[in-house]
């Protein structure tokens, strides 16, 4: 998938991937796109809840090895 | 669906440092959700305002789930030194699990917009001054909390 930004927040514990999650979407443009790659398990579930809250839609989340990858499109 | 921002109010009450954490992990996380946050320090939690957070610790004595190394007779917990040693292996593992200091927590905090209330009445009670706080804070009662919290859609006391 194309991005514009990457977030790399491996070796993060929670909150800190959701709060760079945040601060990188804010150097987004609307519809532009933010890979993250997190190592944090608890991090599947908090992007999704952090994508319900915030209404940044989450274009889809894999998990590759170790890390989790998503991506996620400002609104 | 409503558009109005939801609102979350806390009470940190506590000024141990496993204690410090869920106020301002939920306050960061609240406002990175795009949530109106007030957090009203009072009591202990009032030392988590102050410049430094050094002597921000853990103690093993009372605290039967606390995580040791070996098994540990209640006793040994109160030996002089104990306290600085949880201390000092509670922040090594911080470290080395990636999780935030509180310092860096407490900046992120400020830097989204969260509201960080001191307790007035906690600072004339153990004789406090402004300058024993960091910047950017807000001073207020019960009646400021609450006024807030009135309209909040979550309220915490920690």
């Amino acid at each position: 998938m194309n991005f514009d930004k990457e977030l790399d927040a491996r070796g993060l514990s929670c909150p800190l991937p959701i709060l760079k999650t945040k601060k990188s979407l804010n150097d987004l443009a609307s519809g532009q796109v933010l890979k993250v790659v997190s190592t944090d398990p608890g991090s599947v579930k908090d992007m999704q809840a952090f994508s319900n809250q915030t209404g940044n839609p989450l274009l889809s989340q894999s998990e590759e090895g170790k890390e989790f990858v998503f991506f996620l499109r400002k609104k | 669906m409503e558009n109005r921002q939801k609102k979350m109010a806390i009470i940190a009450s506590k000024g141990t440092l496993d204690m410090a954490y869920p106020p301002f992990i939920l306050a960061t996380t609240a406002a990175a959700l795009g949530m109106e946050v007030q957090v009203f320090f009072t009591f202990y939690g009032l030392q988590l305002l102050r410049k430094s957070l050094k002597h921000i610790k853990i103690s093993p004595l009372a605290n039967p789930a606390m995580p040791m190394p070996m098994p540990m007779p209640v006793l040994v917990s109160a030996i002089p030194g104990m306290q600085s040693m949880a201390t000092a292996m509670m922040k090594q593992k911080i470290k080395k699990h990636g999780v935030a200091s509180l310092e860096d927590l407490r900046t992120l905090a400020l830097e989204a917009d969260v509201r960080l209330i001191a307790c007035q009445m906690t600072i004339d009670l153990f004789e406090f001054t402004k300058s024993d706080f960091i910047e950017g804070i807000d001073y207020g009662g019960a009646a400021t909390f609450l006024e807030f919290a009135s309209e909040a859609d979550i309220t915490l006391f920690v």
